[in-house]
């Protein structure tokens, strides 16, 4: 079941040049463990080594952040869309 | 000395709202978005048409960091208007308002501009910068009634 995500202007270049690809998986970790497979130059972007969600990146189902659902576990069906949006952070 | 472009421009109320967001988060950093319209590649023209304070979810005095809740909020609000998010204001309770290592580091948005308010004096400073590639680049602020 293919899922929408979209990507931010920063890590499109990893996914060859996209705004919005599609990638199976029943929850956010596994949609994102087929964009990785995919696109392996999103590995390390989106989870770290620990295998959490990036402290760096914003996930969304929806509007909905997942760190306010079941994080990776979040499920997702085809009518979601998956929204990654860099943090916005400093000093 | 010249100044990087888009000119940022603000209004005397949008200016307000956000030094007083500013005052209410102390003793921590503050920090809101910044909505407008952009030009048809996607850049930011400079008009500022939306103020969205936001909760610093950090809760820190030397660091910011914009709750996720609030970005997809104010992004949405402003895609919905016809524009996008354009930019991103901060408070420095001590210091200057020019962009702190960690501002450069983490600044992941070339097209924005990074306004930094100082609280530092009895006067609230604004200033306004590109950050790209690791270079800060200041751009001129323009207030309008």
């Amino acid at each position: 079941m293919a899922v929408e995500v979209r990507l931010p202007t920063l890590l499109r270049e990893h996914a060859g040049g996209a705004a919005s690809v599609r990638a199976d998986g029943g929850t956010i970790g596994e949609v994102f463990g087929a964009l990785i497979d995919e696109y392996p130059g999103l590995a390390g972007q989106l989870v770290d080594d620990g295998g959490s969600l990036h402290r760096f990146v914003n996930v969304y189902r929806n509007d909905d952040d997942i760190r306010y659902l079941d994080r990776l576990d979040t499920p997702v069906t085809e009518r979601d869309v998956v929204s990654i949006l860099p943090a916005v952070a400093g000093g | 000395m010249s100044f990087a472009t888009p000119t940022l421009r603000l209004t005397e109320e949008q200016l307000r709202r956000i030094v007083a967001h500013c005052y209410d988060g102390l003793p921590d950093e503050a920090c809101g978005l910044l909505g407008g319209p952009v030009t048809a590649s996607g850049e930011p023209t400079g008009v500022i048409t939306d103020v969205y304070p936001c909760a610093n979810s950090d809760a820190s005095a030397v660091t910011y960091t914009v709750d996720s809740r609030d970005l997809i909020k104010a992004m949405r609000h402003s895609e919905d208007a016809g524009g996008a998010l354009v930019g991103v204001w901060h408070s420095h309770t001590h210091t200057d308002p020019y962009p702190s290592e960690t501002d450069v580091r983490q600044a992941v948005e070339p097209g924005w501009l990074y306004a930094l308010v100082s609280l530092r004096d009895g006067a609230p400073m604004l200033r306004s910068y590109r950050i790209r590639d690791g270079e800060v680049d200041e751009t001129a602020v323009v207030l309008d009634r």
